[in-house]
């Protein structure tokens, strides 16, 4: 089983580029489960058609000790299995701490044994990687594979350098892996060749460039993936595409994050001064 | 006559002594330990400055406890009627349970409440910590609230609960209003300060802002006093009750030892505050100075002749000549009792060797007792203390504020408009300075041990074998956690915070008691009959291989 876990800046697209990318290796004929790693609790709201999952940890609250697996994983799109950390309400609690109890309890309750033949497992983990317990999907025995959604504006160029700087930290200890970054476009000038240059910087590779198109936001209203909303349209061949490469990916690096005045020229020579 | 320390303290050289311990230290380790470790200076000398209230060096086994100990144990913790609870798991809860031998007496409030034999604790779990504990403490305050209808109820803050952010402010004051008793919180996550004297200063901060002043009755008597610093273990407060009440002097109200919440309401009624641990609760002191008008002197009893001159300290304050006749009265028919048994145990003492590591204030104070008996410490230190408790407030001034201290918020205080009342005028205050009377005179421990000693600062477990093999005390101080690491070297171990199951020390009954104890301590032959099992084995050998 791969497990892949998905990073990068608050609102850049994590969650629904995931999705599309399930959706691509679900048509692919993968068997799949999603775990979803933001207390907000959407990540798995496109494949299930609507934010109708039970957390794990509001399930753990109500139920106690007795919680079973499919008190709180859901079958989504084309059988995928739909899993939500879940955690606190904005400003109260711990919602790192959350997400550790929430990937213990799975880990405990069999989600990942051999009997569910899982081919792949995603973790979608919110915005920047704040505390130790965003950075749980990494650690030793979790995932194996990051990719960081990324667009050619500075701050989310800046998050996901910091992000590689993470990844740096862990891989040296649990053996984690880029395996590249999703450019997911913000109409940025010259917004490709900069993110390729980037990923040339770091040492991985820009796996797919996912154009920007208003069809993502029409699935989106009618809480489904671009694939299963409008499987004709182009949108959904380049997310088939990028779950493809994925699928193929053999490129799995330890990146080398660059200095601020790095990445600064960066932007100069590709994006203002281009 | 010849210098008894010096003869002891020049044949095993306390320099030659620090070069060694720091020798094995590496080097960053050892530059910060040689300024927590001196030799006192001789009288007469100016005081050397010492490295105190710093962080721990991760790594050395230290005495030192935690920022919540502080709070919850030491300050608040031996005073009867507040439900104490402890918001976080279980461990800080449980672990901080009447673990301090403080003794209470119910019978002198009218509603008889006592809690201190109650453990409460928000039981943190797993959910509380994702989800937020502010929930399960407002019910754990309705709960204690329903069951035993206090007068007040305080929350005392673990570590986690400052990590996941509860406003166990907004919650006590909340709940203060809904039940309409006196509930208030306390921010003394354990990481706070480098030790436990950061808790101090914080349940000083608490208490001041949410009770002291709250009562304006005015208790009958005097020469109505504070008595500030002592935790009443092992009985103390009682017999320095017992003196106050032969000499005619109403103590107002003990921060904090057998104390009830009404009494830290009205402190602000007394003319007097007295400080025996100046540590912990300077804080209070200083502030009710400036608020209320009180002013405040240092104080000692434990120890006979101290317990003496703190009386006539107390009468010449009053400048009152029936107090100071009535005190020298309570001197003279105690005195004699102390001079007989002393008389019997000093020739068993006399000479016999001392160390004391314990405190910011225990150390220091209990070298009177041990002086008395004839006996000479030759090392001693605080775990917690800041500079001046060494130094003497004198230094205040030089002390840096670092980013550690500056963590404690320091409360700004201002005459209160209608209870301020200065009870000496500055004139007066003159007179009696004049007279060699000294207020807010704390000297610090080494200006009163002798030169040539040691001194050691937040002493570790490894400093601290190295002093007992070398020097071989006849009595190591020090409390719980160092008990039996000390027994296990054949030397006779007196706890200090808790008094083992002894007490009390203080005042004049005390010091006999102390006298008796450590008399059958230091000349018990118990500790020449044990022979541990490595001295009477020789040591086992083995092979790593199969030998045919």
């Amino acid at each position: 089983m791969r497990k892949i876990a998905i990073y990068g800046k608050g609102g850049i697209g994590k969650s629904t580029t995931t999705q599309n990318i399930v959706a691509g290796l679900v048509e692919m004929g993968k068997k799949i489960m999603v775990v979803g790693c933001d207390p907000k609790a959407d990540s798995t709201r496109l494949l299930l058609g609507g934010l109708a999952q039970r957390t794990v940890l509001d399930t753990l609250r109500e139920e106690g000790e007795e919680v079973d697996l499919d008190d709180v994983r859901k079958k989504g799109f084309g059988g995928t299995l739909c899993v939500e950390s879940g955690g606190p309400e904005p400003g109260v609690g711990c919602a790192g701490r959350g997400i550790i109890t929430s990937i213990n309890l799975l880990e405990q309750l069999g989600a990942y044994s051999a009997e569910n033949e899982l081919e792949y497992a995603f973790y979608d983990v919110l915005g920047d990687v704040v505390c130790g317990g965003f950075a749980m999907p990494i650690r030793e025995g979790k995932a194996q594979e990051i990719y960081i959604v990324v667009s050619g504006e500075m701050m989310a160029m800046y998050a996901a350098n910091n992000i590689c700087k993470g990844i740096v930290k862990f891989a040296e200890a649990g053996g984690v892996r880029l395996g590249g970054l999703i450019c997911n476009s913000r109409k940025v000038d010259n917004e490709e060749e900069m993110i390729k240059a980037f990923a040339d910087k770091l040492g991985t590779q820009m796996i797919h460039f996912v154009p920007r198109d208003n069809m993502v936001q029409k699935a989106e209203i009618n809480r489904k993936t671009v694939i299963d909303f409008a499987p004709e349209h182009p949108q959904a061949d380049e997310y088939r595409t990028l779950a493809r490469k994925i699928d193929g990916n053999k490129m799995h690096v330890i990146p080398k994050p660059l200095a601020i005045e790095e990445l600064e020229t960066l932007l100069v020579e590709y994006g203002i001064g281009a | 006559m010849p210098d008894p320390v010096k003869e002891y303290m020049d044949v095993l050289d306390p320099e030659e002594f620090k070069k060694e311990v720091l020798s094995k230290y590496p080097t960053k380790v050892a530059r910060k330990r040689a300024k927590q470790i001196l030799i006192n200076r001789p009288e007469g000398e100016p005081v050397q400055e010492i490295g105190a209230n710093v962080r721990t060096i991760p790594g050395i086994i230290t005495q030192r406890g935690c920022t919540y100990a502080g709070c919850k144990g030491v300050v608040l913790g031996p005073t009867r009627d507040i439900v104490n609870i402890t918001h976080g798991p279980i461990g800080c809860g449980f672990y901080s349970w009447l673990t301090r031998r403080n003794q209470t007496d119910p019978s002198t409030t009218e509603d008889g409440h006592n809690f201190m034999n109650y453990c409460f604790s928000t039981d943190m779990q797993d959910e509380n910590i994702v989800f937020g504990g502010e929930k399960k403490l407002r019910q754990a305050i309705q709960e204690a609230y329903d069951i035993f209808h206090p007068k007040a109820i305080a929350v005392f803050s673990t570590c986690p609960v400052g990590l996941i952010g509860d406003d166990v402010h907004a919650v006590t004051r909340e709940m203060k209003e809904k039940l309409g008793i006196n509930i208030f919180g306390f921010s003394c996550e354990g990481y706070k300060g480098v030790s436990q004297s950061a808790g101090h200063h914080i349940a000083n901060n608490g208490i001041f802002t949410h009770v002291i002043g709250t009562d304006d009755t005015v208790k009958k008597g005097k020469y109505k006093v504070n008595l500030l610093g002592e935790y009443n273990i092992g009985g103390d407060a009682f017999e320095i009750e017992r003196l106050f009440e032969k000499s005619g002097i109403t103590m107002v109200s003990t921060f904090s030892g057998n104390s009830s919440i009404d009494f830290f309401a009205n402190a602000h009624t007394a003319d007097l505050n007295m400080i025996m641990c100046h540590r912990s609760i300077n804080y209070v002191a200083e502030m009710m100075e400036k608020k209320y008008g009180i002013p405040w002197i240092k104080v000692n009893f434990i120890g006979a002749k101290s317990t003496a001159k703190s009386l006539r300290k107390i009468a010449q304050y009053y400048e009152d000549e029936e107090l100071i006749a009535r005190v020298e009265e309570v001197i003279a028919e105690e005195m004699p009792e102390v001079e007989r048994v002393l008389e019997q145990i000093r020739p068993r003492t006399q000479g016999k060797v001392a160390m004391l590591f314990v405190g910011g204030s225990r150390a220091h104070h209990y070298q009177e007792l041990f002086k008395e008996m004839g006996m000479i410490p030759i090392a001693a230190g605080y775990e917690f203390a800041h500079r001046d408790d060494y130094e003497g407030r004198k230094v205040l001034p030089d002390i840096k504020v670092d980013a550690d201290s500056r963590n404690i918020e320091e409360l700004e205080v201002h005459p209160d408009p209608v209870k301020y009342n200065p009870r000496k005028s500055p004139e007066e205050m003159e007179g009696l300075k004049k007279k060699g009377f000294e207020f807010k005179d704390y000297e610090g421990m080494m200006a009163e041990m002798p030169g040539g000693t040691l001194i050691i600062d937040d002493i570790s477990q490894y400093e601290t074998e190295k002093l007992i093999e070398k020097y071989k005390p006849a009595i190591f101080c020090a409390g719980i956690k160092e008990k039996f690491a000390i027994q296990k070297k054949g030397i006779p171990m007196k706890q200090l915070h808790s008094y083992d199951s002894g007490g009390p020390y203080a005042g004049f009954k005390g010091a006999i008691n102390f006298y008796h104890e450590i008399d059958r301590m230091v000349n018990s032959k118990v500790w020449s009959y044990i022979k541990p099992p490595w001295k009477k084995n020789p040591e086992l050998s083995a092979r790593y291989a199969f030998v045919a």
